[in-house]
């Protein structure tokens, strides 16, 4: 809006010079509004709990169950990621949905995740494809997951040669499914996800990561649920409400952020907890008893 | 405790004797023993810096952080490790299993190396070239190769995921009978194994420090649970059994405290006063006692026998006047009419009676 002001302003003023130099200011003004607007984005109770804007170096788990699904985290993580305001980039790795589903979710939240692909924002690997590391010519699974670690690494390494990429996310859905693409062996995912955790302190990335706690909750040793959470900073659990079902209220979220070393000196709280409620196109998060 | 400890390792084991070894233990419930870990490693790291200790370095192997945190944490205390002579990285956590090294090879990943540590790749079920590897590193610890070293494990439970417990096991164990260890200590994960497996290390070790999650009075609520684990994150009790000569087992224990990423540690109280003050709700009217409510409390006579000091007991019992002088001369005069009536005198013999049915509960009150 203010580009056209200006702009109507050279139409009508008389002197050219002058026309220039107003031209010119407005037109820092406006890119400084901008940036100051680019800062100020919209935040809702799970981006304050999880604190900064990319908080660039650490893991974030993502626990849910069958009865409250964790995709919506995902969901937003990724919107968030892909921030227009920003130029940081996404690696994706789908071991439960094609591109489209995703695309689908994304656009009613207002992200076009084809144009992010196109832009090289959004590298997109899709899993479930047969063909894709050569999974048809009986390679096995510790072949594949380190041929699909070094198709990570160089992503990371051609996003951040780029000079305008500041961070670069990884994504992970789901961590069970890839059990099940590792013919059963926790060992070799753990392996994966303990090579991917290292991207975070060589080349300052983040690592998201769900996975079902429920999958894993009812063997004897739970040891991979457990391992995971030695390794994320941060563990955001879905659950359903306590007191069971309820119309307005969907499930409660817990946050906790186990890294205490990163503390600014703020006497902040660690854990968060607090409900939300799923919507067409975007989640409602609020307070227990705060819902209007 | 923990400073005696820290004491402990920097002195090292007598001629003869194999070298102290601590294990530090804890779960995902009260995570601590990361910072304890660190606080030991900051404090033999000032003795060495201020040439305090016999030994002439540490030796660190990385499996769970990244050399560059140790870095960094070290430089935070104010010594620069990256180019330092008393300061060693065995780096277990970068490319444990050669993933890294076999797609550089092939061209699919640049090949990046981190820092001056040194990178490790393990042999699955075979530990003695990582043995070797840090026998190596501290033996450049020293200008002639035979000076004493420390020895730092980042986590047994990331070596125990590659090896079996006979081999960590074997291999702590010639850490610490090998002359030039002066001590060792490491950290595990006591939920991620088998007992047995925690028990086997815990016995190759002198000292076993476990952080652990600190009693509280019980709540209920979700409020509580989370108020529980909010406290979990930055205070557990410390306990320590250290193995003395003589064959007693001392068990020692503290408070921990976690602030601002520097860990505080002090005695042990049993009473949870100060925590569950502040989980009370908050609530509009008050539910603490002051200093003078509380005496107060305390000075109460109850109405039972043989309580107070031998005095008649005066229970107010809502008909006398609240002027005590007028209250005691009626008294006296009360006493003076009695006198020349007829008395029952009563022998108390309570204590020979078993309890009956037909008494009353309540005699020994003596309103």
């Amino acid at each position: 809006m203010l580009l056209l002001k200006s702009k109507t302003l050279i139409e009508k003023s008389k002197p050219p010079n002058y026309c220039i130099i107003n031209y010119q200011r407005n037109q820092r003004n406006y890119h400084s509004i901008r940036a100051v607007m680019a800062n100020a984005l919209p935040s809702n109770l799970l981006d304050e709990s999880l604190g900064g804007s990319s908080g660039g170096g650490r893991m974030i788990l993502v626990e849910d169950c069958v009865e409250t699904s964790g995709a919506f985290v995902v969901h937003h993580l990724l919107k968030r990621a892909l921030n227009s305001h920003s130029s940081d980039a996404v690696v994706f790795l789908s071991f439960s949905h094609p591109l489209s589903h995703y695309d689908r979710v994304l656009r009613k939240m207002g992200c076009n995740l084809s144009v992010q692909r196109d832009n090289k924002r959004l590298l997109f690997l899709d899993m479930l494809a047969l063909d894709h590391l050569d999974r048809n010519r009986g390679k096995t699974s510790e072949d594949i997951l380190i041929a699909l670690y070094g198709e990570i690494q160089k992503a990371v390494e051609i996003s951040r040669s780029h000079e305008a990429r500041h961070h670069i996310t990884v994504v992970i859905d789901d961590v069970s499914l890839m059990e099940v693409d590792a013919n059963g062996s926790s060992d070799l995912v753990l392996d994966f996800l303990r090579y991917c955790c290292s991207l975070t302190a060589q080349f300052g990335c983040s690592l998201i990561a769900l996975n079902h706690g429920d999958v894993y909750s009812t063997v004897d040793q739970p040891n991979l649920l457990l391992q995971l959470e030695y390794l994320a900073d941060i563990v955001i659990k879905i659950e359903p409400l306590a007191t069971g079902l309820a119309k307005d209220v969907h499930g409660q979220l817990t946050v906790t952020n186990r890294n205490l070393r990163v503390d600014s000196g703020k006497s902040r709280s660690r854990i968060h907890n607090f409900q939300f409620r799923i919507k067409d196109n975007s989640v409602e998060y609020f307070y227990p008893g705060s819902k209007t | 405790m923990a400073e005696w400890i820290c004491r402990t390792l920097r002195d090292g084991g007598l001629e003869g004797e194999h070298a102290p070894a601590l294990t530090i233990n804890h779960t995902i419930t009260c995570s601590l023993g990361f910072f304890v870990f660190d606080h030991i490693l900051s404090q033999l790291s000032s003795f060495i810096h201020s040439q305090k200790s016999q030994s002439s370095g540490i030796v660190l192997v990385a499996f769970s952080r990244s050399p560059l945190y140790y870095e960094q944490l070290l430089k935070s205390k104010g010594y620069n490790v990256s180019a330092s002579t008393w300061f060693k990285v065995l780096d277990c956590y970068t490319d444990p299993l050669g993933w890294k090294s076999k797609l550089a090879n092939s061209g699919r990943i640049a090949n990046d190396s981190l820092g001056s540590s040194v990178t490790v790749k393990l042999c699955k079920n075979d530990l003695d070239e990582l043995f070797s590897l840090i026998l190596h590193r501290g033996k450049e610890l020293s200008v002639d190769g035979k000076g004493r070293f420390m020895v730092a494990i980042d986590s047994v439970s990331e070596m125990l995921r590659h090896a079996s417990v006979s081999s960590v096991a074997s291999l702590l164990s010639e850490l610490r009978s090998h002359g030039q260890v002066s001590s060792l200590f490491w950290l595990i994960h006591s939920d991620l194994h088998e007992t047995r497996a925690t028990a086997a290390l815990e016995y190759i070790s002198s000292m076993k420090a476990t952080v652990a999650v600190q009693p509280m009075d019980g709540l209920s609520g979700n409020s509580a649970s989370l108020s529980l684990m909010q406290n979990n994150l930055k205070r557990g009790k410390f306990s320590v059994h250290v193995k003395c000569r003589n064959g007693l087992v001392k068990t020692m224990v503290e408070e921990l405290n976690v602030e601002n990423s520097t860990i505080n540690f002090t005695p042990f109280s049993t009473e949870g006063e100060v925590i569950s003050q502040s989980l009370v709700p908050k609530v509009q009217f008050n539910l603490q006692l002051s200093e003078k409510e509380r005496n107060d409390r305390a000075k109460v006579v109850l109405p039972f026998e043989h309580q107070g000091d031998g005095k008649n007991i005066q229970i107010y019992d809502g008909r006398k006047s609240l002027n005590e002088s007028k209250g005691d001369s009626e008294q006296t005069c009360f006493e003076k009419e009695d006198s020349g009536r007829g008395e029952i005198i009563y022998f108390h013999d309570s204590d020979d009676e078993m309890p009956d049915s037909d008494e009353d509960p309540d005699d020994d009150l003596d309103i």
